[in-house]
């Protein structure tokens, strides 16, 4: 089997499968599968729950590329655009969900929550700028686009960033699981400054071209 | 010669004879359906607590219905009021109070009674509830979380208790504390509050007829999630206010720091009262959740006071409620 087939046949309808399996569950659950439940506020928990997962994928997106570098697998680029458009749909359905069951489609609601919420503010912001990278995730896109492709894509940063911030601001006291999301995300990002600016740290490292993260 | 015991045992600990007679199906039973729904973890923390009485063994609760001070809306299902709750020492996840809640020991329970008052002391539960008549009152609880619930609580009026003790003319404000005992509430081991959680009432607000000192739910005593075995119950205010398993009572001259107003200032203040009209500074207030109204759970406008503004509007008459909220 080539990489190609490898790829396009085992690895990546795995992730499919692993991507998909959050949607599974919430769905069993509400459906009472196996005495599973979705407690007394349903809707608060599709919400989180579509929340975590897009936060846990965005941040195993941004893991892809470390980890390529770190275990010389190179080959691995091929499932980042995969993972990062799981990332968008659950941001996406997490904020469908907002809108039907928690707002129940009072726009005028929503336009005064995304002006006057900081904590939804952000979390809007950061949907948009997934959509922007979602829409041109294609190999047209990054044709048409040329070097402003790789520019754009440097959005995912903020992204996650603003997205890690949207969980902490809503928490109403207990900070520890958002501030271990912080954690991994500054691990992740730290990385990529030490790659990128060898001079900036301490370490001589050797020194990668500018601009493929 | 007759020899007085030093502790003499209290009516509620005294185990009703079918249930002592059944005590080892029951102790199996709830043995066994604690160990299922805990896990490994879960029979550690039994192995270490002593088995406590269940409030199954008690006395079932005499009460009557007060129709005067409750609310018509169709009650919240027992099921969700007692597996859906905030209650931080046992946990920060909503299912984290009936989950954890079996190390809590509410039988035998004291309350220690001081501050600016002619009669101080610690109680025993029994002495604390010995005079009073137990009523059932169908309260609306909202929580500042901004989701909603219509409880039967089962309690006494608040300021029927105060007056046993006195309160001076000093006694501007009541405290009350939670128990702090990390063995017993695993989640104060982590400094999510400061513990112990500490609440309290202007004086006039704890004795308004409204104000529930609340020992039980649904017909029954208080489940450990819900604050066993007794707690406060201000349906007019935030639920934060409505502190949970009460050891100490303290009438002061200063307003109590509370925990919620300690932990966040800007968010959370003394007062607390619902209000539509002042927002969290992190999300509105003006409308709420109701639990348990299904998938489409509609969301309703909150009102004022949480329904009861005719009944206590009048103790804030002259206060600027955006800036004491």
């Amino acid at each position: 089997m080539t990489i190609e087939q490898r790829f396009r046949w085992i690895y990546k309808p795995v992730i499919w499968a692993l991507a998909l399996l959050p949607l599974a569950l919430l769905l069993g659950r509400a459906f009472g599968v196996a005495g599973g439940s979705l407690g007394a506020d349903p809707a608060k928990t599709i919400l989180l729950t579509c929340g975590k997962t897009a936060l846990n994928l965005l941040l195993i997106t941004l893991a892809v590329t470390p980890l390529r570098q770190l275990l010389k697998q190179p080959q691995w680029l091929r499932v980042r655009r995969l993972l990062g458009l799981f990332a968008f749909f659950y941001a996406a359905l997490h904020f469908v969900v907002y809108v039907t069951l928690d707002l129940q489609f009072d726009f005028a609601q929503l336009g005064q929550d995304i002006v006057k919420r900081p904590y939804i503010t952000i979390g809007f912001l950061a949907l948009l700028m997934l959509l922007a990278l979602a829409v041109t995730s294609t190999q047209k896109s990054m044709r048409r686009l040329g070097r402003r492709w790789q520019k754009l894509h440097w959005l995912v940063y903020p992204a996650a960033a603003l997205g890690v911030w949207h969980y902490y601001w809503q928490v109403k006291a207990d900070v520890r699981e958002p501030l271990v999301y912080t954690a991994i995300l500054a691990v992740l990002l730290g990385w990529r400054i030490w790659k990128r600016w060898p001079a900036l740290t301490s370490r001589s490292g050797s020194a990668t071209a500018p601009g493929r993260t | 010669m007759t020899h007085r015991p030093e502790n003499p045992i209290a009516p509620t600990e005294i185990t009703p004879e079918a249930s002592f007679h059944d005590r080892r199906r029951i102790l199996a039973a709830l043995g066994g359906a604690a160990a299922l729904a805990l896990g490994s973890t879960g029979m550690r923390a039994l192995a270490q607590a002593p088995a406590a009485p269940a409030a199954a063994t008690l006395a079932p609760p005499k009460y009557a219905r007060n129709e005067r001070w409750s609310v018509k809306e169709t009650p919240t299902s027992f099921e969700d009021v007692t597996s859906y709750n905030n209650f931080y020492e046992f946990g920060t996840d909503k299912s984290d109070p009936k989950a954890n809640a079996g190390t809590l020991r509410p039988r035998p329970w004291s309350v220690e009674v001081g501050g600016e008052a002619e009669v101080t002391g610690r109680f025993t539960l029994e002495d604390i509830l010995k005079p009073h008549a137990l009523e059932e009152r169908v309260y609306r609880f909202r929580c500042v979380e901004a989701w909603s619930m219509v409880v039967p609580w089962m309690g006494f009026p608040v300021g029927d208790l105060l007056k046993r003790f006195r309160p001076t003319s000093k006694a501007k404000y009541v405290e009350f504390t939670t128990l702090l005992d990390p063995k017993q509430m695993p989640g104060q081991r982590s400094a999510v509050l400061d513990w112990p959680y500490v609440e309290g009432l202007r004086m006039d607000e704890a004795m308004h007829p409204l104000a529930l000192m609340v020992v039980g739910v649904y017909g029954q005593w208080l489940p450990n999630q819900n604050g066993a075995p007794l707690r406060l119950m201000v349906p007019w205010k935030y639920g934060f206010k409505s502190v949970k398993s009460i050891v100490k009572i303290r009438f002061t001259e200063r307003e109590p720091r509370t925990a919620w107003n300690v932990s966040a200032p800007y968010e959370y203040g003394f007062y607390a009262n619902v209000n539509p009209a002042v927002d969290h500074p992190r999300w509105s207030q003006a409308k709420e959740r109701r639990i348990g109204t299904g998938f489409f759970a509609a969301r309703t406008d909150t009102l004022p006071f949480n329904g009861y503004a005719a009944e206590v509007a009048g103790l804030y008459r002259d206060m600027d409620l955006r800036r004491y909220f």
